[in-house]
């Protein structure tokens, strides 16, 4: 395949930034879109040029690392993939294809595609964790029987990978998917429900903070979320904000 | 030097237990005055950092990623091991003991293996509390499955994701202690050197990757917890950035290395596609659980495949043919990783493979689905359910069980895993050589410690299923916080290191003048050219099988590589800036250096282990040929002179008091 790419190129936080066009051929179907952006790399390289930056790390769609915003979709047209997992056989010969980074107010760009997300770390610092020491004298795992039902709707919460395709997708960058996984994870778990009216309010504040925009229900970022994280989890940190507000 | 594993004196279900009843501790005031710093956040380094800051030491933590919750352990895949014998079926502390040293075919420490046993069911207990997710049954109890070369189930997991859990676990510990303030984390950090004073050491450079800055940070203890250097194959079910950079300049500041060619081909990976292919995707061994392997039996029948003209699914039973079933009736589809990657390798090199390449062999899952499928038939009532039904029923759940492996397959592969076999290969995995440690988990050099997968210490020759993960969290959780505590307190009168020492000057100009070198040498060659290069020798002749003629081959051919690399690599850009290119430079210069010591140690080594085997030492129906009286210890290696070549072999002996010594068999 022939293809045309459209790159986000752009110097440092600082620089303005601007597109630019690269052609590139023999492009292989069974190429991940990694795999594709890493030739083009190689010949920049040759050329004297500078490849372009972006983040990646384990190419296997768990690392939530990768992170480009592809023909105006973050992680591309596929459904249910990262960026990493994205395969050239999605495209057809002679397609132009747009590649920008994230773009949100919290997440800034460092360079190229890489943009810093370090604020999903400090809302998770701020409550998104069960409070237990790590001296391993804890009761037995079995002491504390769980419904399948709740350890699989916490399971199916908890494999947010972090990577900010929903704060990217919506169009008030809102990081409310992100943080309403890690709420819910620890909500549904009996282990978890102790601390959980601090946890949410603690952590909606740091997500206010870091300059997160509000939700306004638009389901975008559940339709681009690699990982098919659910809206029922906004729905469900919702409720549990607002009995921590009556109560708190 | 005189190498002391400082195992301590008893019986050895008592030697943990004796060990921390004695060891020395350190006064909550004391631990204030004393910084730790800790290299990596996957599990071991995670687990640890948290850990010791919970326990009052100051700490800082490195990682090389953007967060420390995207450390490699995120990737693991089917679950991790726990003597909790919640199954009734007769598992013990002492069986995954036994298992565990049997598995690496009588090349670990016993002592070490133990204790790693012995704490096995806290670290579950731990991750239950912490909230980790783990897979449960109807009545609210943990699930288990079974891994290859156990017959017990004693494996936790959260469906095909355990290795996300536990590290999103271990994460949440780490995050709780940086809010505090007791750690401080450094994301997007590359540590580039170990700094020694007086022999101890003191502290590390590292390399801000965004803004290309040296920095210098001191502590009284050191921990390496780097994770494995797979990717000197290039190719390998490691992340992209996974080095051994970390372990390897360690070594050259005076850490031993021990048992560098043991590395672990894991038989069930997505098999290579083409040139462009930049890293294996593994399928989980717990998908050998329910897949049957196989191959057909007639070679033209293999061909008619590779060439499309037949179908998997067209063939009949009796012209395929289950080769492990066939070869281990005891163990079938569960033998363990090594037999497991050489038996498939021995088929396709017969001409049985079953891709274009020659180089692939079915995991099918037909009979698991057809199985399954008439069970749930029966706990619905269907009484007498159609073929569509148990098909449909059996698909729903293997869905359940390895719903997002066979999604991974699919997205790769563009294959759909239900209705066809999926094809699978060996690949480069893990790594059981590492960091030489005594049972403190401390390196050679006093005060640096190596964690987790970058140790050498629990696997031996092979490392049986789900244990990476046990061992990481054990080494961070359980184990360091009191060794580490029994080096720290003789320190507790040092006060602050400062970091403008000669030694700190000395290591930050080192560091620099290295990076200046890639910048200077102005070649032609992309880094990663040098890399597949370097790959595709280790995978030919240090890979599943090993001669010495091959390997002498390859260590002339990787000195070769290395000089090139240095005249004719070429690196964009400045020192200043993030420079992506600059730091894969400096890791594929270490990997080339380690690739040699792998092949010398792999030369040396003149008997067939566990996922070492050479082609001459092997029996006559192709099993490998233990060496015990001549090779029943661990290959200790000295760096000197900065030329690997040059290594100095030293041994640590193993004794086994506990464990017999038998030719492992799984027929
Ligand atoms: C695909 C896959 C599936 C697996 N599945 C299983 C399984 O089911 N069960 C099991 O038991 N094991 C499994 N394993 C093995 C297991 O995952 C690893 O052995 C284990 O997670 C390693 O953990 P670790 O903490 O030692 O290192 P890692 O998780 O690799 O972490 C290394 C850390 O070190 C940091 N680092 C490295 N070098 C530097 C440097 N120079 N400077 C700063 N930071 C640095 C990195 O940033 C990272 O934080 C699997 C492995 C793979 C590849
Ligand atoms: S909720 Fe989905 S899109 Fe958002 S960070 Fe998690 S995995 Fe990524
Ligand atoms: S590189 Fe890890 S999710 Fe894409």
């Amino acid at each position: 395949m022939n293809l045309t790419l459209q790159i986000w190129r752009q110097n440092g936080p600082q620089d303005a930034g601007r597109t630019v066009t690269y052609p590139v051929s023999n492009v292989s179907p069974d190429m991940s879109f990694l795999e594709m952006i890493d030739e083009l790399n190689i010949d920049l390289i040759k050329k004297g040029e500078e490849p372009i930056a972006f983040d990646h790390d384990c190419r296997e769609g768990i690392c939530g690392m990768c992170s480009m915003f592809i023909n105006g979709e973050a992680h591309g047209p596929d459904r249910g993939v990262t960026t990493c997992q994205l395969h050239m056989r999605t495209f057809k010969d002679g397609d132009t294809i747009t590649v920008e980074p994230w773009r949100a107010k919290a997440f800034p760009v460092i360079k190229d595609l890489m943009v810093d997300r370090s604020a999903f770390d400090r809302v998770i610092q701020a409550g998104g964790y069960i409070s237990v020491n790590t001296s391993g004298n804890t009761l037995d795992a079995n002491a504390i029987l769980v419904p399948k039902a709740d350890a699989d709707a916490a399971f199916d919460a908890a494999t947010c990978i972090g990577c900010g395709a929903c704060v990217a997708t919506c169009k008030n960058a809102s990081a409310m998917l992100f943080v309403s996984a890690k709420v819910s994870q620890l909500a549904l778990l009996p282990q978890g429900k102790v601390e959980a009216a601090e946890r949410v309010q603690n952590m909606v504040r740091q997500m206010d903070l870091e300059g997160f925009g509000n939700c306004t229900n638009t389901g975008a970022c559940e339709v681009e979320c690699p990982k098919g994280i659910s809206l029922e989890n906004i729905a469900r940190m919702n409720r549990e904000f607002l009995s921590a507000s009556l109560t708190h | 030097m005189k190498l002391d594993a400082r195992i301590p004196e008893g019986p050895i279900a008592d030697k943990w237990t004796e060990y921390k009843g004695h060891v020395p501790l350190v006064s909550p005031a004391n631990k204030r005055r004393i910084d730790v710093i800790v290299v990596g956040t996957g599990l071991a380094g995670s687990s640890a950092a948290a850990s010791l800051a919970e326990l009052g030491y100051n700490v800082k933590a490195f990682c090389f990623q953007d967060s420390p919750r995207r450390a490699h352990s995120i990737a693991a895949q089917g679950g991790i091991n726990a003597a909790k014998n919640y199954q009734n079926d007769g598992d013990s502390v002492f069986r995954l003991f036994y298992d565990t040293v049997k598995g690496g075919d009588y090349r670990s420490r016993e002592a070490n293996v133990h204790r790693l046993a012995e704490v096995s069911t806290s670290i579950i207990d731990q991750c239950v509390a912490q909230g980790v997710p783990f897979a449960r049954d109807y009545g609210g109890q943990l699930d288990n499955r079974s891994f290859g070369g156990v017959q017990v189930s004693r494996t936790f997991y959260a469906k095909g994701q355990t290795g996300q859990q536990l590290l999103l676990g271990a994460y949440s510990a780490l995050s709780r202690q940086i809010a505090n303030g007791r750690v401080k984390m450094y994301h997007r950090h590359e540590m580039v050197d170990v700094v020694t004073v007086d022999g101890k050491a003191r502290g590390i450079i590292a390399k801000n990757i965004v803004t290309g800055k040296l920095e210098r940070h001191s502590a009284h203890a050191v921990l390496l917890c780097t994770g494995g250097y797979g990717n000197v194959f290039f190719l390998s079910t490691n992340a992209m950035g996974s080095n051994v950079t970390a372990a390897w300049r360690a070594h050259k500041k005076g850490a031993f290395f021990g048992n560098p060619c043991f590395t672990q081909i894991h038989p069930t990976c997505i098999p290579v596609s083409g040139e462009h292919q930049s890293k294996l995707t593994l399928m989980s061994e717990s998908l050998r659980n329910d897949g049957r392997i196989w191959v057909p039996l007639h070679k033209e029948d293999a061909q008619a495949i590779r060439e499309g003209r037949l179908k998997a699914t067209d063939l009949p039973e009796e012209k395929r043919d289950y080769y492990l079933e066939r070869r281990y009736p005891a163990f079938g589809n569960l033998v363990p990783r090594d037999v497991a990657s050489r038996a498939a390798k021995e088929r396709c090199d017969e001409g049985h493979g079953v891709n274009a390449t020659g180089e692939a062999v079915y995991l099918d899952f037909a009979s698991a689905i057809e199985r399954y499928g008439k069970e749930q038939a029966n706990l619905k009532g269907l009484h007498n359910p159609t073929q569509e039904q148990i098909i449909d029923l059996g698909t729903q759940a293997v869905e359940a069980k390895y719903g997002n492996l066979f999604q991974m397959y699919e997205k790769i592969t563009d294959d759909n895993p239900y209705r066809t076999p999926m094809m699978i290969y060996p690949a480069v995995h893990y790594t059981m050589g590492g960091l030489w440690v005594d049972y403190n988990l401390m390196t050679t050099v006093p005060g640096l410690f190596a964690l987790g997968e970058a140790n050498f210490s629990d696997h031996g020759a092979n490392r049986l299923g789900a244990s990476a993960l046990m061992q990481g969290l054990a080494d961070g959780y359980f184990v360091a916080p009191y060794t580490v505590g029994d080096y720290l307190s003789n320190d507790i009168r040092t006060g602050t290191i400062p970091t403008d020492s000669p030694e700190f000057d000395a290591a930050e100009k080192a560091a620099e003048e290295r990076q200046q070198a890639f910048l200077d040498a102005k070649g032609t060659t992309p880094v990663d050219v040098f890399h597949r290069k370097l790959g595709k020798i280790m995978w030919d002749e240090c890979g599943m099988a090993r001669s010495a003629e091959g390997l002498k081959k390859a260590i002339a051919d990787i000195r070769a590589l290395r000089e090139e690399f240095y005249k004719d690599v070429r690196v964009p850009g400045q020192r200043e800036g993030l420079n992506i290119e600059l730091d894969k430079a400096a890791r594929v210069a270490d990997f080339m250096e380690l690739g040699e010591l792998m092949c010398l140690d792999a030369l040396t080594r003149e008997e067939s282990c566990g996922g070492h085997f050479r082609t001459e030492y092997q029996s006559e129906d192709g099993e490998a040929l233990r060496d015990d009286a001549k090779f029943t210890h661990v290959a200790v290696w000295e760096h000197q002179d900065g030329d690997p070549g040059k290594s100095v072999r030293h041994q640590e002996e193993l004794n086994y008091e506990n464990v017999k010594l038998i030719t492992r068999s799984y027929k």
